[in-house]
């Protein structure tokens, strides 16, 4: 069984960010492994150790994602393969579904593709769903357990968690699913681990190498800029009272009053 | 020539998704005078169809199947791209639930559109979708637009446009349409759904009551439960919490669980952390109870009681059961 866990680095969400005037972003430096990917990159681990397969980390992007691939090789994935080009410069979550995709066929006998729920930094999970789409493959989102997974008779069987319950789903193999944190607990690189994923070469593949169409990677949408978020209005109102009687029946009137209740 | 905008109206057995709403009411404003269609995916779907109507559809696009009975990616991203193709709509639009985001961004992806997600503000510049969009954890907001030619996608985040109220006077066409994939064709078999029952969706809530480390176990959410219960809200939780394994994920507020937006939030022991800030921020009234007057969720609140959840929590309990009699 193959497993490939799609990956890739994002600000830390505990650092502070600012916009500049001219409505940039100053990132900072301190890039983690998108947080959601945790879940996904141990999955892979997990599921190929069950299975005595093989997982591969895989990410579009510069060699700031270098770390994001580290961090999957030191927990136990068997290689890491790099997408970058040029060409993929400015692409929006189609051109990067495309190498993604890309990749997996140049890597060929893909039986599951996991991502995380969403990335952290642009806050979107569309690339995921267009990834499945161009693989033709099914798509399972939202996955909070892999009830069963039997490579020989290509079937998967998820829990998926929606907002009108948990759906069990079955679907054939090749799939593609993503993963939200009830999946499991996150595994930690080991000291071998990280000093295996450092000495380890990762091959960085081209648009070329993947026959990716320069049309296919073509934006549709383009980010303009950043705006601070508007500022809550006035301050907190602490309520007093004597008793907790006494400040519940002052806040269900403040309630009242602004027409939430 | 494309024109008119098309709204794929969420259900789930025979219930429309109310986001859904919200998206058609922003279709009508984005349409101008042009025609605003409504799909409707599902089985036994016809009062859908018709509510879709009266909250400002002029057309309702009804695929009534039994492939379509439970959502799956293929047949409904399938059936929505040819859709697409055949009417082709200059703005399509849905509400950002998990189906929705799916089923857009892959029927976007068929057809070689521009896509929009999550977005909490929607404008047409120059006849391109501009939208914002909260990111980084809902830190910043990101304005972002539609370059490219042909059919302009957008979902629309659950209660960040209003929706219409159903007008009874109004009328429109339905149109039967059928399912692009059979059943042999779909490689995905639903083969249960266990329903969330007797709780309200943390998405649709317009009352959201949540506890944090604060509740100290999973008993310490009684106190929490019967508050949202006599609000008729739903129950949110802080990471905290959930790591705890006081309560299922699925409550879990913030960055890594929800994103909600309801008109009143009601933290009960939650510090306020700016991953859970995240989560719900955008909530219209924010109150905060906390031991701590220091703790950051009272920089967010309107309101702010300082004292113990298990004393403030019944006190209010008591006091919403007494004014409703």
């Amino acid at each position: 069984m193959h497993v490939v866990v799609v990956t890739k680095n994002t600000p830390d969400t505990a650092a502070t960010v600012t916009v500049k005037g001219d409505g940039t972003i100053d990132w900072g430096d301190s890039l983690v492994v998108n947080p959601w990917d945790e879940y996904a990159i141990t999955e892979a681990v997990l599921l190929k150790e069950a299975h005595s397969g093989k997982a591969t980390v895989l990410t579009v992007g510069t060699d700031e994602h270098q770390e994001a691939l580290k961090h999957g090789l030191a927990i136990g994935c068997d290689q890491a393969i790099r997408v970058w080009d040029g060409a993929l410069d400015g692409c929006d979550s189609l051109g990067y579904a495309e190498a993604v995709a890309a990749a997996i066929r140049k890597l060929g006998d893909v039986d599951l593709v996991i991502f995380g729920r969403e990335l952290a930094d642009i806050a979107t999970d569309q690339h995921v769903y267009q990834v499945a789409r161009k693989l033709g493959w099914t798509m399972l989102g939202y996955v909070a357990k892999i009830q069963a997974l039997d490579v020989a008779a290509r079937s998967i069987t998820v829990n998926r968690l929606t907002e009108y319950g948990t759906q069990t789903v079955r679907s054939t193999l090749p799939a593609v699913i993503s993963v939200v944190k009830d999946i499991n607990e996150p595994k930690y690189p080991t000291f071998i681990g990280i000093r295996k994923a450092a000495k380890a070469e990762i091959p960085v593949w081209s648009a070329a190498d993947l026959g990716l169409d320069a049309a296919a990677l073509q934006p549709r949408t383009q980010q303009l800029r950043y705006q601070e978020l508007p500022k809550r209005e006035g301050t907190v109102e602490i309520i007093e009272g004597a008793t907790a009687q006494e400040k519940a029946a002052k806040l269900i009137d403040r309630l009242i009053e602004e027409k939430v209740l | 020539m494309s024109q008119g905008v098309l709204v794929w109206v969420e259900q789930f057995k025979g219930k429309p998704q109310a986001a859904s709403w919200e998206a058609l009411g922003q279709a009508r404003t984005l349409a101008g005078g042009g025609p605003v269609t409504a799909a409707v995916f599902g089985q036994g779907v016809e009062t859908v169809a018709q509510e879709a109507i009266r909250r400002g559809a002029d057309r309702v696009l009804v695929a009534d199947d039994a492939t379509l009975a439970d959502y799956r990616f293929e047949p409904f991203v399938a059936l929505l791209a040819q859709i697409v193709r055949e009417h082709q709509p200059a703005i399509v639009l849905a509400a950002a639930t998990i189906a929705g985001r799916e089923v857009l961004a892959g029927a976007a992806a068929e057809i070689g559109a521009g896509l929009l997600t999550d977005v909490t503000d929607l404008s047409l510049e120059g006849g391109k979708l501009q939208a914002v969009r909260p990111v980084l954890g809902g830190k910043v907001l990101s304005v972002e637009a539609i370059t490219g030619d042909g059919p302009q996608f957008a979902t629309l985040r659950p209660r960040a446009f209003p929706a219409p109220e159903p007008d009874p006077s109004r009328s429109g066409e339905i149109v039967a349409v059928a399912p692009v994939l059979a059943e042999d064709a779909i490689a995905s078999k639903v083969e249960a759904m266990q329903e969330v029952t007797g709780t309200i969706s943390l998405t649709d809530a317009t009352i959201i009551v949540s506890g944090g480390r604060g509740v100290g176990g999973p008993e310490g959410f009684d106190p929490v439960r019967e508050l949202a219960e006599a609000l008729g809200g739903a129950v949110g939780a802080s990471r905290a919490a959930v790591d705890a394994g006081w309560i299922p994920y699925e409550h879990q507020v913030g960055q890594t669980g929800k994103v909600v937006s309801p008109d009143l939030y009601i933290a009960a022991g939650i510090s306020g952390a700016i991953q859970h800030q995240a989560g719900m921020r955008t909530a219209k009234v924010i109150v905060a109870i906390n031991k701590d007057p220091e703790a950051p969720i009272f920089k967010l609140a309107r309101y702010g009681i300082v004292g113990d959840l298990f004393e403030v929590l019944p006190a209010l309990t008591a006091e919403v059961r007494k004014r409703l009699g």
